[in-house]
């Protein structure tokens, strides 16, 4: 049974191994030299100007996360539409359970007022 | 192309957690479109709920049978730990009710809704057949508690609480599922009935890596849930800042699901590997009851101290646990709805002490609160007794079961270890009473008379700890019927 | 209507739980509430008790046996109890009388503590809770739903005697009582465990009386001694004989009603209930019968001789109730089972009676002395006299309870204590002393009973200005005295022997339960001597008599009296004329004494101070228990608690309490709070449990 894991473990000593030495090998024979400039948090891009922390609304996420929601409810419907036909009244009325779930939860965040903007 | 075949879907076995999950989206709706005034029916709209999924439970009794295509096994088992789920979820409504004056913010659908979605959860992960039933089951109770934990949103412990536990909820739930795919990679199924009879057929693949892996792993999902150590770390810090309602309910209903799967998982997937899991088991019973009780006896705050105590009842439960046989799965039902019983009664007074918007949870806070509020004292003394197994009180016939059973299946030493582990625990229950009705009280503190529906849990509270105490018979009678279905 | 049998029971227990969880607010509202509701319980359980007497009736005389089993109690393994009451002519006979003087004497307390301030509702909860513990004592189908009873009314009697605790001596007497009968209870506990196992290890596990009555052959003879004995012990605790009756005189303290009730009526006589329901066990052992007997008949004049010089009402009666108590052993102990209850239930009326009467005079005294601001004992008889023209009602009830108890023909005492008398001479059990005993006793009674009715209502009034004050008590109470008169008067013709031309009913009622016993008896004693045709005839009568019931009881007799024929007849008519002319005697000594010759008894007292100051001591009998018993046991107990406890216990227990809290606040350090760390400590356990089922797959 083991040994069928083989190539795998073989396959992750490979990976990890190859990072490993490459990491060890840059920096153990490429040239260092130090300067102010590399030091610099911002060393190849513009210097910032004004505050670095620029708050984002909340209903920026309340939005995403909804979207991440509601978007991930509808991959359901493609193996559903697939085989719409062969699952007949049965597989139909499921889905009708399952949109009015969610129909409940966008009438609730609609009425919260999760949807509105401003 | 592969055909489906039509499941039979058999929705009156699951009647009554329908019921729980149309009552939670009922009340969704209602939350929204209802005024001002319609918020104060929420709470006597999920109550009607949470009741009528209890009688239809009680009417569809009898008829066991397998469910949504062998994902969820409605058997006596199943009908046991969603009795517990409704009598935990009616007590923490009726509490919350009265809760509301407090804490506005559970006057809303949000907090009845999360309750039931969490109770749907947990009845579901009491009967689910499917690993991935469970998993599903496990996540809906699990999110909903991570939230309800979280309730008091401007209280930091309270947010302190939601976050630590849905960190350390969320990780342990990726060991339960990978656990589960181990499994699944080592048998081919996830149904736990068929595991359960393709290990009995290849006993040759049971000692493979994958198999025992896949058991550690799952253990260390369920221990996470039912707060076994080393995996009880998040339990007091997650109690302590949680609103007390929201406390007693995760801390019964939550370890009775958790146990319920734990059983049935165990015992009918991996019967055959019973003798490999009790070793291990044992010593976690042992660990888990004295670490739990030890560190109990430290403690100043009374929902810490109740943290640690679950933690030891937990020990208790996985001594009948390791026994395994028919009648100790009975007596961890028994004791399962004991404990829910003095728990929930006992996070209701810690509700009702901080009824005028102060909390009070220091064990000093309880001083003289025995002749101040008498009710108060009266049903928190039998909650604490229960708890500490002193008769006539439920906890006490849930320990005779347990270790009485433990010393006929020659686990002396568990049991002798378990009464030492009752013995200890007695100082800090008893701690309290003494408290309540022997020391002065050291600041003034005042509550508000109890509200109706709070003397309705607290009765209801204590007369179900003391009927199973004084006349054990008739729920022992159901519990032993019920372990007996274990599909 | 017998499956309604619970209504009985359950309705003082309503009452318990309105007045006893309402009864401050009803208080506060109406006093008048409170004894309605604890009286109309009673009442209506009474009523339900008379509809089932009633139906009892009708049914043919083998046919009276019912039995309702309500809940489930205990389910464990082979013990299966239940609440189940039994209805058989024996319990309600006792349920009728119970219950109807229960109710009389809830009316009276009406009257006898309306003054009590703030525990008025108290008062009728306890009583009603008695109620309810004595109807199950009485209905239980089961030994151990009897023991309930029995533990229950203990409690009551502990709760009532010291009722009025803010005088530690009520408090301490109640503690006495209660610790007295722990005793009895625990013997009675021990008998019933022998029992339990005795018959179990013959595959009857079962406390249920039907089941163990049947079964009982299954206990070998020893076993049934033992068991009786036991069984007797806590009787001679719950009824008051020796040589657990100390408490029963101190229960005096409580409220008169209650010394009614409890201490004198119905309590007391459930000891003599147990060993009458258990007669097919005691007859199996006639060792154990004749302990029954002679304890009895020893108690019946040791308390009698007491009762000679006692000056407190109250106290006399208490002796004289011991002393009743223990005719009724003597009746039981020589095999008169029926006649032994028979007695009961004609005591039941006179005692309370007098009692009752007892605190109507206490009450008239108590008024008078409070109006007057007199500190005086309104108890004390040396206080009273004359009150025959100021308390009427009262003298004339309590005359005809003193003509009862005294054995004067034509009132309910004479027919159940001559029967008793007569059995105890002519029984196989009997013999002439256990005759003689109880004849001088009843000469005792009936002096120092008419000792009493002489120092208290005769002569003039000894209580100074208080005289005056003196008045008839209300009709709540007086009312009680009326209906209880005429009971005490002609209770008695319910069971007039054959030798008078009566036809006994009392003893046909009863005897389906107690043939069974009567028979086994005489049958053992037959197998024990079997010698004699004469006797085997006599068994075979018997064995008869046993199977066939009353029936049968006519021919056993005929072959019985063709045998014994007028002799017996003549010396019961001769006992019964002896017995007579000892009370007659009695009472005359009474006269002389307290009416003609005053001097005498001090004189008397004087010239046999050191006879008189036994008897006035109580024969030193509680003094000797504190040295005997008491004072050694408080010394074990310093012991225990210094030495032992202190010393040994307490120095090992707090170490280790210390070790375990030093370990609980370092453990407690792990809980840092931080989620990292438990993070790791998940991560711990899983690498541990991943290495241990690693290893498993090894």
């Amino acid at each position: 049974m083991l040994r069928d894991y083989v190539p795998v473990m073989l396959m992750m000593l490979v990976g990890a191994g190859f990072g490993v030495v490459a990491v060890v090998l840059s920096s153990a024979l490429g040239p260092k030299r130090r300067s102010r400039v590399k030091k610099e948090t911002y060393e190849c891009g513009m210097t910032t100007q004004g505050a670095t922390y620029a708050p984002t609304p909340i209903k920026y996420y309340v939005v995403a996360l909804l979207f991440l929601v509601f978007d991930l409810e509808c991959v359901f419907m493609y193996p559903w539409a697939v085989h719409y036909k062969s699952l007949g009244v049965f597989g139909f009325v499921e889905m009708v359970i399952f949109m009015v779930v969610l129909f409940v939860c966008y009438v609730y965040v609609w009425k919260k007022g999760a949807l509105e903007w401003e | 192309m592969l055909e489906f075949v039509v499941p039979a879907l058999n929705l009156k076995a699951i009647l009554p957690q329908l019921i729980l999950a149309l009552t939670a989206l009922t009340v969704l709706l209602v939350d929204v479109f209802a005024g001002k005034d319609g918020k104060t029916s929420l709470g006597g709209l999920s109550l009607i709920g949470v009741v009528a999924a209890l009688v239809t439970l009680f009417l569809s009794r009898g008829d066991f049978e397998s469910a949504y295509a062998g994902m969820l096994a409605v058997d006596g088992f199943g009908f046991f730990i969603t009795l517990i789920i409704c009598l935990v979820a009616l007590l923490s409504i009726l509490v919350a009710i009265s809760y509301e004056k407090v804490c506005p913010e559970i006057r809303s659908g949000e907090f009845y809704s999360l309750l039931l979605f969490a109770a749907f959860g947990m009845s579901f992960m009491g009967s689910a057949s499917n690993l991935i039933m469970i998993f599903v089951a496990l996540e809906t109770m699990s999110i909903s508690i991570y939230v309800l934990a979280g309730f008091k949103r401007d209280n930091l412990k309270s947010i302190e609480s939601a976050l630590k536990y849905f960190l350390l909820g969320a990780f342990a739930s990726g060991f339960l599922l990978f656990g589960f795919a181990l499994i699944y990679g080592a048998a081919g199924t996830l149904d736990i009935v068929k595991l359960g009879s393709f290990f009995t057929a290849h006993p040759d693949l049971l000692h493979q890596p994958l198999v025992m892996g896949g058991v550690a792993l799952m253990t260390v999902g369920f221990g996470f849930k039912i707060a076994m150590f080393p995996f009880h770390m998040w339990t007091p810090d997650v109690y302590e800042g949680a609103p007390s309602v929201v406390t007693g309910f995760m801390a019964t209903g939550v370890k009775a699901a958790a146990f319920a799967a734990l059983v049935r998982v165990f015992f009918v997937a991996f019967a055959a590997l019973q003798t490999d899991w009790t070793t291990i088991m044992w010593i976690a019973a042992l660990l888990t009851m004295t670490v739990g009780n030890l560190i109990a006896i430290s403690q100043t705050n009374i929902k810490r101290m109740l943290a640690y105590s679950s933690i030891a009842h937990a020990g208790y439960l996985l001594i009948g646990f390791v026994v395994g046989s028919e009648i100790a799965r009975s007596a961890i039902l028994f004791y399962l709805l004991g404990y829910a019983f003095a728990n929930i009664g006992a996070f209701a007074v810690i509700s009702a002490m901080g009824s005028k918007g102060e909390e009070y949870n220091e064990l000093s806070d309880f001083q003289g609160v025995g002749f101040k509020y008498p009710m108060l004292g009266l049903t928190m003394s039998i909650f604490l007794f229960s708890m500490a197994g002193i008769p006539p009180a439920a906890g006490f016939m849930g320990k005779f079961f347990i270790f009485s059973e433990a010393i006929k299946a020659g686990y002396v030493w568990l049991a002798i270890f378990g009464v030492i582990n009752s013995v200890i625990s007695l100082y800090y229950y008893l701690g309290v009473i003494v408290r309540m009705y022997f020391k002065d009280p050291e600041r003034e503190i005042s509550i508000a008379a109890p509200a109706g529906t709070l003397v309705a849990a607290l009765s209801l509270a204590a007369f179900g700890v003391l009927q199973m105490g004084i006349f054990p018979s008739y729920v022992w009678d159901l519990a032993r019927a019920s372990a007996k279905m274990l599909m | 209507m017998f499956d309604y049998i619970w209504l009985v029971p359950v309705f003082p227990a309503i009452g318990v739980l309105i007045n006893g969880l309402l009864g401050r607010r009803i208080e506060a509202v109406s006093k008048h509430l409170i004894h309605w509701i604890a009286c109309g319980m009673i009442a209506l359980s009474f009523t339900v008790t008379c509809v089932i007497f009633y139906q009892l009736l009708q049914l043919p005389g083998d046919q009276r046996f019912y039995q309702v089993t309500c809940l489930d109690w205990i389910q464990s393994g082979v013990l299966q109890t239940y609440i189940a009451y039994q209805i058989d002519p024996l319990s309600m006979m006792m349920a009728m009388f119970v219950i109807g003087i229960g109710f009389l004497i809830h009316i009276y307390s009406i009257g006898y503590m309306w003054e009590d301030e703030g525990r008025y509702y108290r008062f009728f909860v306890y009583l009603n809770l008695f109620m309810f513990s004595m109807i199950n004592l009485i209905l239980a189908n089961n030994y151990l739903l009897m023991f309930l009873g029995w533990e229950g009314v203990g409690l009551c009697s502990y709760l009532l005697i010291g009722f009025w605790f803010d005088d530690e001596a009520n408090a301490i007497a109640g503690k006495k009582a209660f610790i007295t009968n722990r005793v009895g209870d625990f013997a009675f506990l021990i008998g019933m465990f022998l029992l339990f196992t005795g018959l179990g290890e013959h595959g009857v596990w079962s406390l249920q009386f039907s089941e163990v009555f049947t079964h009982v052959h299954y206990l070998s003879q020893s076993q049934a001694t033992m068991i009786c004995l036991l069984f007797f012990i806590g009787c001679t605790a719950k009824s008051a004989q020796i040589p657990l009756y100390v408490w029963l005189p101190d229960a005096m303290a409580g409220p008169t009603p209650v010394s009614a009730l409890i201490h004198a009526a119905t309590m007391v006589t459930s000891g003599v209930y147990m060993i009458s329901r258990s007669n097919v066990l005691f007859s199996m052992s006639p060792f154990a019968m004749g302990v029954v007997a002679t304890v009895g008949a020893l108690t019946a004049i040791f308390a009698a001789s007491i009762g000679l010089v006692q000056n407190d009402i109250k106290k006399v009666l208490a002796y004289s109730t011991v002393s009743q108590l223990g005719y009724m052993f003597l009746g039981l102990g020589v095999g008169a089972f029926a006649a032994g209850m028979f007695h009961v239930l004609t005591h039941a009326f006179f005692k309370a009676l007098l009692f009752l009467g007892s605190g109507a005079v206490i009450h008239s005294m108590h008024h008078a002395y409070h109006k007057v601001h007199c500190h005086d004992d309104p108890q004390d008889m040396r206080n009273m006299g004359g009150l025959k023209a100021k308390t009427p009602i009262t003298f004339w009830t309590f005359l005809i309870a003193t003509l009862a108890i005294s054995g004067i023909p034509g009132f309910s005492g004479f027919f159940s204590k001559d029967e008793i008398l007569w059995q105890a001479w002519s029984s196989p059990q009997g013999s002439w002393i256990l005759w003689l005993i109880g004849a001088v006793a009843a000469g005792m009674t009936a002096f120092y009973m008419f000792r009493l009715v002489f120092m208290t209502f005769f002569n003039e009034c000894r209580a100074g200005e208080a005289c005056e004050h003196i008045h008839e008590s209300p009709p709540s109470m007086t009312g009680p005295l009326c209906v209880l008169a005429f009971l005490a008067a002609v209770g008695g013709y319910l069971g007039v022997p054959h030798a008078l031309g009566g036809s006994n009913l009392f003893h046909q009622f009863l005897e389906p339960v107690m043939g069974l016993g009567d028979g086994k008896l005489l049958h053992d004693a037959t197998q024990a001597a079997s010698h004699g045709v004469e006797h085997a005839a006599q068994a075979a009568g018997h064995l008869m008599h046993a199977a066939a019931g009353h029936v049968a009881e006519a021919a056993g007799h005929a072959a019985e009296g063709a045998e014994h024929g007028g002799e017996s007849m003549f010396m019961e008519y001769l006992l019964m004329v002896v017995s007579v002319a000892l009370a007659c005697f009695g009472i005359l000594i009474a006269y002389i004494f307290y009416i003609r010759k005053r001097e005498i008894p001090a004189a008397l007292a004087e010239k046999y101070s050191f006879i008189h100051r036994l008897l006035l001591n109580k024969w030193y009998v509680d003094e000797l228990y504190d040295l005997v018993i008491i004072s050694p046991l408080r010394g074990f107990a310093y012991f225990l608690w210094r030495g032992v406890d202190v010393g040994v216990v307490d120095y090992i227990v707090n170490g280790v309490a210390r070790v375990v809290g030093w370990g609980s606040s370092v453990v407690r350090y792990i809980q840092s709070g931080y989620v990292q760390s438990y993070a790791v400590s998940v991560v711990f356990g899983t690498v541990v449990l991943l290495a241990y089922y690693f290893l498993k797959a090894l």
